[in-house]
């Protein structure tokens, strides 16, 4: 979309009067003011200056409610046919901003401090104490390596993904039953995944995967013990959950694609391995590219399974970063180390992420 | 003895060999995957009727190698024998269910009606915030997918401390809308931009305002869009596990939450667990059923442009 011109012209001849104008900048100015000054009593309060008998800081948070409910009324009462305009992206932008950037910058104080919720001595500094720690915390690294290796197996994932589609948007009967099963998976919360196939369908001694394994001369199958087979298991549960969503995904890209061309190809003496290699998969590379993207996106949110099959057992050998994140604070109920975990996460997943942006978007630019 | 004159060529033979033996292949791996999608949701189900002695002895179909019990059922109160008494545990699932139906339901209306309207300013009017363009806030939006919850959870946890939003609905609906509104805007700028523009000139023509032409003319064409994203939204906010494990603790515990911890502490009484994870997925599996169409759209709203 281009960056100048509305798609949507409208001309308009907005007559602002100049008290209109004003009373929309008191509106804006003044429920900031109201904000700022309940901001600062509550800070006093909290400090201990003066005594006022807040309990918690939700009068600031009516106040910011209110600034911004002024703010947006503000910018019909000042800009007219524009502000109406404005209004349509304006909630959902001051929505996130409050959501994302003020809990981030929060976020970034906290990181390097000391914080013990649990504790009565509340919020202590410590400088770099966390990073130090962070740097000779092996089970953090462990945790990074990890994920490392759950985000490699979505190569797996997608190529089972991709078959499944092909084999969707092939000629068959009972689609609509086929394209159903596929996606239950999807529907089913991670949580119940992890007991329905983690904690019971692999149970070492009743679960029926370990009585087929026995039948077919395993001894003593065992799914949680070893970090390997362990790994193992998380990445097939969680694939479980997730291929449907790449395989529809794909699907829909297959579907775009224009039938004449692979008959064009047919008729130019291309059998169907050659079909697919030389025009399927060429013309399906955007649509792979978005959804390998989008799926590494979920993936290294990946946590949920792992909390509740095996607690990041044995030995942290299948943490991913988020349930170790989650089990440091729930051990420890320290809020300052784990956040500057998180954040370090952030930091890593941000730049790998736009390398691979990057990547990708030279790689589908065409080549003469 | 008279030689047969018409007969097909071996090519052709061949081919008819080829192609059932193609078909046999196809079919067979699409059931095989119907039966890895499916046998865990059919293991739950059985295994909510099931009694110790069939867990053990690891049968497998009602009727045949057991009988089917309501152990698991009454566990949980639903059974038939045991609805109309009173039922602790049914209470608490209870409860912990319309926790998940509000916190789910409230958030993906919020994230909707949020998103349309973003998604439909970006898709039709050039604005400028500072340095921000159309492109930039569109990235804002989108670029929130990436960032993982882990970031936000705990400043999250203190700021509700602090706020006294710890444990309720309204603080877990209000990170749900922000968790799902990113897919929302995607999936909605789509369905936005295949739009035609001709169709708000004619409104505004007749002397509708702008807002007038969104909600009277746009909104209900863009219905189908908005339907996927709202289902698409209600499945990842039911499901969703970390923010109300960190968040929550009685009050405003939703149903992940409860199957999770009772997870550890039921050991082998597998028939009670299979209930409870069946009743937890059972809505979503019918919504994935019954609608399936739309959620395939909206997952496939972003993939071709």
């Amino acid at each position: 979309m281009s960056a100048e011109g509305d798609r949507l012209h409208v001309v308009t001849a907005d007559d602002i009067a100049d008290s209109r104008l004003r009373f929309g900048k008191s509106l804006v100015w003044g429920s900031a003011v109201l904000m700022i000054f309940i901001a600062v009593l509550q800070t006093a309060d909290q400090n201990g200056w003066i005594d006022i008998g807040f309990t918690n800081w939700r009068p600031t948070l009516y106040a910011y409610i209110f600034w911004g409910i002024c703010l947006c009324a503000a910018q019909v009462i000042m800009r007219g046919e524009h502000g109406k305009r404005t209004l349509f992206v304006l909630p959902a932008t001051l929505f996130v901003v409050s959501m994302v950037v003020f809990p981030l910058l929060f976020g970034l104080v906290i990181a390097f401090s000391d914080w013990n919720l649990a504790s009565p001595d509340g919020r202590q500094f410590n400088g770099l104490d966390n990073v130090r720690q962070m740097w000779s915390d092996p089970f953090y690294w462990n945790a990074l390596r990890n994920m490392v290796w759950y985000t490699l197996a979505i190569i797996v994932e997608y190529a089972i993904a991709f078959g499944l589609a092909l084999l969707l948007n092939a000629e068959i009967k009972a689609r609509k039953f086929f394209r159903v099963a596929f996606l239950l998976p999807l529907m089913l919360s991670p949580v119940a995944v992890s007991w329905m196939i983690g904690k019971s369908m692999l149970e070492n001694r009743f679960g029926p995967v370990a009585r087929m394994l026995r039948e077919l001369g395993v001894d003593n199958p065992s799914f949680f013990s070893s970090p390997e087979i362990a790994q193992l298991m998380i990445m097939l549960m969680d694939a479980w959950t997730y291929i449907p969503f790449m395989m529809i995904m794909i699907l829909a890209g297959l579907q775009a694609i224009p039938r004449e061309l692979n008959e064009a190809a047919k008729v130019d003496g291309a059998g169907a391995w050659t079909q697919f290699w030389e025009v399927t998969f060429p013309l399906m590379l955007p649509v792979s590219i978005t959804a390998i993207l989008i799926r590494i996106i979920f993936k290294l949110k990946l946590a949920d399974i792992i909390i509740n099959v095996t607690a990041g057992g044995p030995g942290g050998a299948t943490d991913s970063v988020t349930s170790f994140i989650f089990r440091e604070y729930r051990d420890r109920s320290n809020v300052g180390y784990g956040t500057l975990l998180a954040i370090v996460y952030l930091v890593i997943i941000v730049v790998a992420m736009t390398i691979l942006i990057k990547v990708a978007d030279r790689w589908m630019r065409p080549r003469y | 003895m008279t030689a047969q004159i018409f007969h097909d060529s071996d090519t052709d033979r061949a081919y008819r060999a080829k192609w059932i033996t193609g078909r046999v292949i196809v079919y067979g791996i699409l059931i095989l995957w119907a039966f890895i999608s499916i046998f865990p949701i059919y293991w739950t189900i059985t295994t909510s009727f099931k009694m110790a002695p069939d867990v053990m002895k690891g049968n497998m179909v009602p009727w045949w190698d057991y009988v089917p019990r309501w152990l698991g059922w009454r566990s949980l109160g639903l059974s038939p024998d045991t609805i109309g008494n009173e039922s602790t545990v049914r209470e608490e699932f209870l409860k912990r269910f319309w926790n998940s139906t509000v916190v789910a339901v409230s958030a993906s209306t919020l994230a909707v009606a949020l998103g349309s309207m973003a998604a439909y300013g970006l898709s039709r009017f050039s604005y400028r915030f500072g340095f921000m363009r159309n492109s930039d806030i569109s990235f804002f939006f989108l670029s929130q997918l990436i960032l993982p919850p882990v970031v936000l959870a705990l400043p999250f946890l203190v700021l509700y401390k602090s706020l006294a939003m710890l444990d309720t609905r309204i603080g877990l609906i209000l990170l749900y809308t922000l968790t799902v509104l990113p897919i929302v805007i995607w999936i909605m700028r789509d369905q936005f931009g295949s739009i035609p523009t001709e169709l708000e000139e004619a409104a505004l023509v007749d002397g509708l305002s702008i807002w007038g032409a969104f909600l009277t003319i746009i909104l209900p064409i863009a219905a189908p869009g908005m339907v996927a994203s709202f289902i698409l939204s209600l499945v990842l906010t039911w499901n969703e596990y970390f923010f109300a494990a960190l968040l929550t603790s009685s009050h405003a515990k939703t149903l992940p939450v409860m199957v999770a911890s009772q997870t550890g502490s039921q050991g082998i009484s597998w028939w009670s667990m299979a209930a409870l994870s069946f009743a937890a997925i059972l809505p979503l599996i019918i919504i994935g059923i019954a609608l399936e169409r739309y959620i395939i759209k909206g997952m496939a709203a972003g993939a071709v442009k």
